[in-house]
């Protein structure tokens, strides 16, 4: 009676974890299981897939746990006890195999999907739309150099369209990531990294900073517009009537540290700016060296 | 005018600004100060300084060190989950308009703090102690290969948490995450005093695990008792000499790694600078280099402590020994190929990803060994659920789960999609509190007896064991879901409509939990002192082990054995219960001498890393040939040893025995 | 009374052959730390920032000139533990004065050239290239200094003490250092100064 009334208290609060964890989940998006790009879509597949096969190992472990505790408990007289039993070739053979061939699996998945899903390759598909992120504190300010704008904590794309993105800082090391869409690539000062997106539906995603920066960190989030062809046609245009310039001023403004900063819009951006940004870090610039003035204090 | 610059030459940046900015963080301070004072005042009011000074303080008995890393471990382990409950509670109101209790930089310094003190002073201080304490017992041995330099490694230890305790009195703490990476770490982007607190925090305690690594693979290889071969060796021991190997060619690297910040911030070098030829990729993969070996450090200890706690509980002998050994030795050499997984993200051409996620993987497969070994150890055991066998319970279930979300990011492709989000906050924590802290836990309330004579309470184990392993999962449950849903690591705030609210504050509940669980434990240690009496270990062997600690009375003497072990098979001790032999032999001792001298060690480090931090710098020179004349002098004392003859070592064994006749009657 | 000098005696043995092993293991962990700092220097050695390289900075015919004091001394090093084997006490007077003599030129020549170069500009903060370069050939100097330290310390033990068991066991700690230091020089040589003149 009384071990019925435990399993039936257990029983009732897990019900309840269950049922509020189920109506909470489907108010509530999961991301990056809710891909919205080919990339994220990929990524996901091969996450359920790894935690399926990785059941080979799991499902023995938790039943032969459950069932040696339960059966070889003391006390309990139908348990064979022999205590001479501390060694079989075969058996331990059997289990450096079973690990064995499941990280064979998995090894030959990852070798595989390393390659596939390399945030460097090229998507597939009409031409792509190139985007410079420069990772700043604490926003996201993205380059158009096709198009002529950039933009700040908020980045249009034409919906189907490969995007590539390059992808610096000018400050510290932080990591850029938007989710729905798929993967995540540091942006770090003097380095030019890269990321291939391509978004399925039209929407807002929202993207991160994933790796600390600073004070600001937090709130250096930005959102990815999918749109279709139209609509992007209408938000470049739209921000090349916005007026204000991105010069080496309005730059060096830009790049001053700043917290939650909401979206704005640049109608023209000095070319080479980006190039500019990630050389500053590999070579003396001209006047005064900003760079060597750090950390002398002896 | 000419005062400050008196004030500056003496004490640097050093001034009243630096105390604590605002109420909680003048909390903190006022919980250190108030605590020492506290600690002060009880050794005086009891009239103990001397004796502590004799019997703790400059004692060279590794059992007596050991007890001292434990304390301070464990006390350190309040700190940092004092920490963990802020950076929840702040999490869980600070949504939307409501910016929460703590500021940005507070609220990552604190999450810095937390990391490094759980894994340098909690972890590592639990590790070294259990280390201490059990390693030379069961090896035969009656102490470890180099005694003072084991001392001295303690007082750096302590040194290097004195450094990060100061950081809450005076100054910050580096608020760039627990691996301080630059460019954020620099000086450019963290001009306070807070990295250096990390940097030299890290670097004293690195340098006394360093000591302590080459002390035990010394010890273990040079010092077994007569007839125990290697593969005679009880699996923990084995377990420490995988885990030293790892301390002895990983801790180098982390010398160099932060003395390479250190003068980038102190003499303006451009190592890890952005700009200036400095590459701060290649701090990533320092620190990594030294990181990964580093999970596996603490790691290995725990699968040893598992390994004797199974075959204990079990009454059988560890199944598959001579696979568990080629599993740890496969694990060692494996945790060298893996660093690069900590950053799949950095941008690595995909054959260089590839490669470290296989890699990664395969480390699966020794681990996989290993717990398929324990389950067999069980297998036809005669299975006594006390509580450290509890903690193994909880182990399996919690590291197969963390373990799968871990071989699931060694997918780079996978990880990309994770990588410094809070899946992998869940993950790694799975690992190291489920894997690691559990054991240490474990082997706690499984040594305890030996060490001081009586059992933790039982009930409140339990107690504590499941408000743990409960409050672990409602803890960290919910960030495997934070993270698939785009929630990063290290947020002091969020939007109020990405709707993770309810999820932080279960996260939360959980954390308040395991703080319940933690109370368990102090209520544990102190109802078990009071109550002492009654938990007795009169046998000296409690749990009817196996290996040689259990063979000395318990508390184990400061001498530990009255004859050198002789040893022919595996479980030594047990055989000899089985052919039910039992002899008392006496043989004279020698015995290291106390030596104050490892205390000006640490007092010498903590006084040059703290004047360094603050840019003293006419200190340094000072603390520099202090620590030349500590060396110079300590080397001329030429017999630091003394000879305890077996006719003293009866005396003190028979009076154990007339103490232990005295319990009984007690008892009965 | 002969139990007691027994047992002294398996003491002072065990004792021995401990110290030896432990410091072997020490020398391998201050290997590592000399392979972190070479592949530091490797990474950065071409980040030069615009400031000079290597070939520019570097005379080899002045290196040679250290790594020749250098080498020498590990000689007279090893006379001198050949002497501690004879027991011939003011013969290992003798070569460890002309081995601290040695070593004191060569850490005279390495400061020497540092100041040269800071002095025009080049110092530890032009550059990652000479960060890396500093560092890592100052690291090997800061041995240099505590091997000349820890030299004249057991010159007076010698002095002072004789040759007896305990001192002799340190002067082979003494000259096994002295050797591991010899062979990071000859790494140092190759990899920053040959490599580094020749600009490959």
């Amino acid at each position: 009676m009384k071990t019925r009334g435990k399993i039936l208290v257990v029983a009732t609060l897990l019900l309840a974890v269950v049922v509020l964890a189920g109506s909470y989940l489907h108010s509530h998006p999961i991301a990056v299981l809710q891909p919205a790009g080919q990339v994220g879509t990929k990524e996901r597949n091969l996450m359920i897939f790894t935690a399926s096969i990785s059941l080979i190992v799991v499902v023995p472990v938790f039943v032969m746990l459950g069932m040696f505790a339960w059966r070889y408990r003391e006390g309990n007289p139908r348990g064979r006890y022999d205590p001479k039993f501390e060694g079989n070739g075969r058996l331990e053979a059997v289990w450096w195999a079973i690990p064995a061939i499941f990280i064979t699996i998995i090894g030959v998945i990852t070798w595989n999907s390393s390659y596939a899903l390399d945030p460097f390759k090229p998507l597939q598909g009409n031409k792509p739309l190139h985007i410079q992120v420069v990772a700043l504190d604490w926003k996201w300010l993205f380059i158009y150099p096709e198009q002529g704008v950039a933009s700040v904590n908020e980045a249009a794309i034409p919906v189907g369209t490969p995007v590539d993105f390059e992808i610096t800082s000018d400050t510290v090391m932080t990591s850029f990531w938007a989710p729905q869409l798929g993967g995540q690539m540091y942006a770090m000062p003097g380095m030019n990294t890269q990321e291939n997106l391509m978004a399925a539906k039209t929407g807002d995603f929202r993207g991160v900073a994933a790796n600390i920066s600073g004070s600001g960190f937090a709130g250096m989030s930005f959102t990815v517009k999918s749109q279709s062809q139209s609509d992007f046609k209408a938000w470049v245009g739209a921000a090349q009537h916005s007026g204000s310039k991105l010069t080496d001023f309005t730059y060096m403004n830009l790049a001053r540290p700043s917290s939650n900063n909401k979206a704005a819009y640049y109608a023209a951006v000095q070319p080479d700016l980006y190039d500019t940004i990630i050389m500053k870090y590999m070579m003396p610039t001209d006047g005064g060296d900003s760079v060597d003035a750090v950390g002398v204090s002896f | 005018m000419l005062l400050g610059h008196v004030a500056f030459a003496l004490l640097g940046r050093l001034g009243w600004n630096q105390l604590p900015p605002n109420a909680i963080a003048y909390g903190g301070a006022a919980m250190v100060v108030g605590g020492l004072l506290a600690v002060a005042g009880l050794i005086t009011y009891l009239h103990r300084w001397k004796w502590l000074w004799k019997e703790w303080l400059t004692t060279q008995d590794p059992k007596r060190i050991g007890v001292m890393y434990v304390i301070v471990a464990l006390i350190m382990l309040l700190r940092g989950a004092a920490d963990a409950f802020l950076m929840r509670a702040q999490q869980s109101v600070s949504v939307g308009s409501n910016q929460g209790f703590l500021d940005a930089s507070h609220f990552q310094q604190i999450v810095s703090a937390h990391g490094t003190i759980m894994i340098f002073f909690v972890a590592m201080g639990l590790m070294f102690g259990l280390i201490n304490l059990v390693l030379p017992l069961q090896l035969g041995a009656r102490d470890v290969a180099f005694p003072f330099m084991n001392a001295s490694s303690f007082w750096l230890f302590f040194a290097g948490m004195a450094l990060v305790m100061a950081s809450l009195v005076l100054g910050d703490f580096s608020a760039a995450g627990w691996l301080a990476y630059p460019p954020l770490s620099e000086l450019k982007y963290s001009p306070t005093v807070g990295v250096d607190y990390w940097i030299w925090a890290l670097q004293i305690s690195g340098i006394g695990s360093l000591l302590s690594g080459i002390n035990f693979m010394v010890t273990i290889i040079k010092m077994r008792a007569p007839g125990m071969s290697l593969m005679k060796m009880p699996m923990f021991a084995w377990s420490v000499m995988g885990s030293m190997a790892l301390v002895a060619f990983a801790f180098p690297i982390l010398t160099v790694t932060l003395t390479l910040l250190a003068l980038d911030r102190t003499i303006g070098t451009h190592f890890f600078t952005a700009g200036g030829g400095g590459n701060a990729m290649m701090y990533v993969n320092l620190i990594w280099a030294w990181g990964h070996p580093e999970v596996y450090i603490l790691v290995l200890p725990a699968f040893g402590i598992w390994s004797e706690v199974v075959a204990t509980f079990s009454r059988k002998a560890l199944f598959g020994y001579t696979s568990m050994v080629w599993a740890i030795w496969a694990i060692v050499i494996l945790s060298y190929t893996v660093w690069l997984h900590h950053f799949f993200t950095m941008g690595a051409g995909a054959d260089v990803n590839a490669f470290f996620g296989i890699t990664t993987a395969v480390i699966a497969v020794p681990t996989g060994v290993k717990i398929f070994n324990w389950l067999f150890t069980m297998y036809r055991g005669r299975i006594s659920f006390r509580s450290p066998m509890l903690w193994f319970m909880g182990f399996v279930v919690i590291f197969t789960i963390g373990g799968v979300a871990g071989v699931m990011m060694s997918v780079p492709a996978i990880d990309y999609q994770v990588h410094n989000s809070l899946f992998l906050i869940a993950h790694f924590h799975m690992m190291i509190i489920g894997g690691v802290v559990f054991a240490f836990f474990s082997g706690l309330s499984y040594w305890f007896p030996k060490i001081f004579g009586f059992r933790l309470h039982e009930g409140l184990g339990k107690v504590a064991f499941w408000f743990w392993s409960v409050g672990f999962i409602v803890a960290f449950t919910p960030l495997y879901v934070l993270g698939l849903m785009g929630a990063t690591r290290r947020l002091d705030h969020y939007d109020a409509s990405l709707g993770w609210q309810p999820l932080f504050i279960v996260a939360g509940i959980g954390a308040a939990l395991i703080g319940f669980g933690v109370a368990a434990q102090v209520a544990q240690l102190v109802v078990s002192i009071l109550l002492r009496d009654s938990n007795r270990d009169l046998t000296g062997d409690p749990w009817n082990g196996r290996t040689l600690e259990w063979s000395v009375p318990s508390p184990a003497p400061f001498y530990s054995f009255t004859k050198q072990p002789v040893v022919q098979v595996r479980d030594q001790f047990w055989a000899d219960k089985q052919a039910k032999k039992s002899h008392k032999e006496y043989e004279d001792v020698l015995l290291p001498k106390n030596s104050g001298w490892s205390v000006a060690v640490g007092a010498l480090a903590f006084t040059f890393a703290f004047c360094l931090v603050w840019h003293m710098y006419w200190v340094l020179p000072l603390a520099f040939v202090g620590v030349v004349v500590t060396l110079v002098v300590r080397s001329m004392n030429d017999e630091p040893e003394y000879v305890l003859t077996a006719r003293e070592v009866e005396k003190l064994d028979q009076a154990q025995a007339r103490k232990v006749k005295e319990y009984e009657a007690i008892q009965s | 009374m002969n139990q007691e000098v027994a047992l002294e005696l398996r003491r002072e043995h065990e004792a021995t052959e401990k110290t030896i092993f432990g410091f072997w293991l020490y020398l391998m962990t201050d290997c590592v730390l000399f392979a972190s700092l070479f592949a530091v220097y490797t990474v950065l050695r071409h980040n030069t920032f615009g400031g000079p390289n290597g070939r520019e900075l570097f005379s080899l015919p002045y290196v040679l000139v250290e790594t020749f004091a250098l080498l020498t001394s590990s000689f007279t090093c090893g006379l001198a533990m050949l002497a501690a084997q004879r027991k011939a006490k003011h013969e290992v007077l003798f070569w460890l004065g002309v081995t601290f003599l040695l070593g004191a030129l060569f850490l005279g020549l390495e400061l020497h050239e540092f100041s040269k170069m800071a002095a025009e500009g080049n110092s530890w903060r032009r550059s990652g290239f000479l960060s890396s370069y500093f560092t890592l050939v100052g690291t090997h100097g800061a041995h240099i200094t505590i091997g000349l330290t820890w030299m004249a310390v057991m010159g007076l033990y010698v002095r002072s003490r004789g040759l007896t068991d305990s001192v002799r066991k340190r002067l082979i700690l003494l000259s096994l250092f002295w050797h591991f230091l010899d062979v990071i020089w000859i790494f140092i040589f190759t990899i920053v100064y040959l490599y580094g003149s020749l600009n490959v």
